[in-house]
């Protein structure tokens, strides 16, 4: 085991991530083409499907925005690996780059200049956990800016409770349209302060489509949302259909009793991510 | 309808496309996001004259992943960008240059499509991120500007294109509007949805 190893295992879970899109998303895409009704909308589920064929085969990045390169880190506390984590990721993004390649995506927001190999002033992003264990498990979410771009944080009364979460979450996805790539995975974040509030709907992004919350009344209020946001007609691409999104899933943290911050993420179709596990041993497994 | 064209088209060409027209292009495009935009735009304004002629092509907005391969360049993925950015200025833009068709995704506001009515051009839908499936139909790089300044995504690509579609005309110069007629649909819908949640 070496830091190259490492540092390519890294690199290894960037490609996968920006040319594979992962089996669960490719499924619910291919599902919701079979049941759309709407000659347009099938019609765009018919090209995002021959996209992604094409940048598998010929492993090449499916969307030209290949994203910032945002990374979760689980940090287990008994891994004696902790101390280069950073440096691997920071090194990986650069070779990758050049490598896969992905789109310069870093820009100095004061001077406008774009170093040309995502590196810059903290990035890659990457939200650390510290966990119980050896092990280091690191996702990559490789997100667009059309879905970021439509990113919403309501800091809602407590006393509209969830009718009125519910409700901020569907008007919202629907008065986005076809803008952020539908049909997307919704993630909501609930609870907190104004900032876990947001970082719980983007980690919320992360589970697998198909997965139900571990809690049955929250796992309920998912599918609540999810099937109220396709009863919109958006469709894909928003040019009017029966899938609008793929999934919603939810997240949430105890909030004050004076707030009830809400999160809204939205991931487009291209639900890009990949995992890096370190073992303690120095094993490394790219999924 | 199905048209298949060869570009630059004329302003009377621009005119016969309606919403709901599928387009297949060929010929040459180039690629402005926020920043070319602005560049040209400033170009104009200071009586600088521009390294190619925008009105003779398609306008694309995209920031693609290009590659150097030899002393050019492989496209590697091109899909378009979210068009509602450029609405700060493309009127302007229009009216500066006249591209009869602009490519992108999302659709754009009122004050392009009455710069459109005014000028003579279109505005076309191409499926967001299929990135890799737009790369296939453009058949090579003629040049780029503005590469140092901008960076890649930023940057203007010139691209021959051959094919390029299917592209879905949602945005008309006699005022059709894909997305208007989308609307009241989607809010028959959302009062479906409000009864629903309000029942909850």
């Amino acid at each position: 085991m070496s830091n190259q190893t490492i540092r390519n295992a890294v690199v290894d879970a960037l490609r996968i991530a920006s040319t594979t899109l992962p089996d669960d998303v490719f499924n619910a895409l291919k599902a919701a083409r079979e049941s759309e009704t709407s000659d347009l909308g099938a019609a765009q589920l018919d090209a995002i499907l021959e996209n992604v064929i094409i940048a598998r085969e010929a492993s090449i990045p499916m969307c030209q925005d290949t994203g910032l390169q945002t990374f979760f880190v689980d940090a287990g506390v008994k891994s004696p690996f902790l101390a280069e984590i950073r440096e691997w990721i920071s090194a990986a993004v650069v070779a990758a780059t050049s490598q896969i390649p992905l789109r310069p995506n870093t820009v100095d927001p004061f001077k406008g200049t774009n170093p040309g190999d995502n590196s810059g002033r903290f990035m890659p992003f990457i939200n650390w956990d510290i966990v119980d264990g050896d092990e280091v498990r690191i996702t990559v979410l490789p997100k667009g800016s059309g879905s970021e771009n439509m990113s919403a944080l309501r800091m809602l009364p407590p006393g509209v409770g969830l009718q009125g979460i519910k409700k901020a979450v569907v008007e919202h996805v629907v008065s986005c349209q076809g803008m952020p790539c539908p049909p997307t995975i919704v993630g909501v974040g609930i609870g907190g302060g104004a900032d876990i509030a947001l970082k719980l709907g983007k980690k919320a992004i992360l589970r697998d489509i198909g997965s139900a919350h571990a809690d049955p009344q929250v796992a309920a209020y998912e599918r609540e949302m999810f099937e109220l946001i396709n009863m919109s007609g958006v469709g894909p691409m928003g040019v009017g259909g029966e899938t609008t999104c793929l999934a919603v899933h939810v997240e949430y943290a105890y909030r004050h009793p004076a707030s009830l911050p809400l999160g809204i993420l939205i991931q487009c179709w291209a639900d890009r991510r990949a995992r890096v596990v370190v073992q303690s041993d120095g094993g490394v497994e790219v999924a | 309808m199905e048209r298949r064209l060869n570009l630059p088209i004329n302003e009377s060409q621009a005119r016969e496309l309606r919403v709901g027209d599928i387009l297949f292009l060929t010929g040459h495009v180039f690629t402005a996001r926020d920043e070319a935009h602005l560049t040209m735009l400033k170009m104009r304004e200071e009586g600088d004259a521009l390294p190619f002629e925008p009105g003779e092509m398609a306008l694309f907005h995209c920031g693609p992943v290009v590659r150097a391969a030899g002393d050019g360049w492989d496209v590697i993925a091109a899909g378009p960008t979210t068009s509602f950015r450029m609405e700060l200025f493309e009127d302007r833009f229009l009216e500066a240059f006249a591209p009869r068709i602009i490519i992108g995704k999302g659709g754009m506001g009122d004050r392009t499509q009455e710069a459109m009515e005014k000028v003579g051009a279109v505005y076309v839908h191409y499926t967001g991120g299929a990135g890799a499936l737009a790369a296939k139909r453009i058949e090579r790089v003629e040049d780029v500007y503005w590469l140092d300044e901008l960076g890649m995504p930023e940057a203007a690509w010139i691209f021959a294109v051959k094919e390029f579609g299917p592209l879905l005309v949602t945005m008309a110069s006699d005022g059709g509007n894909f997305y208007k007629e989308l609307e009241p649909r989607i809010a028959e819908n959302m009062k479906a949805i409000a009864a629903r949640i309000d029942r909850s």
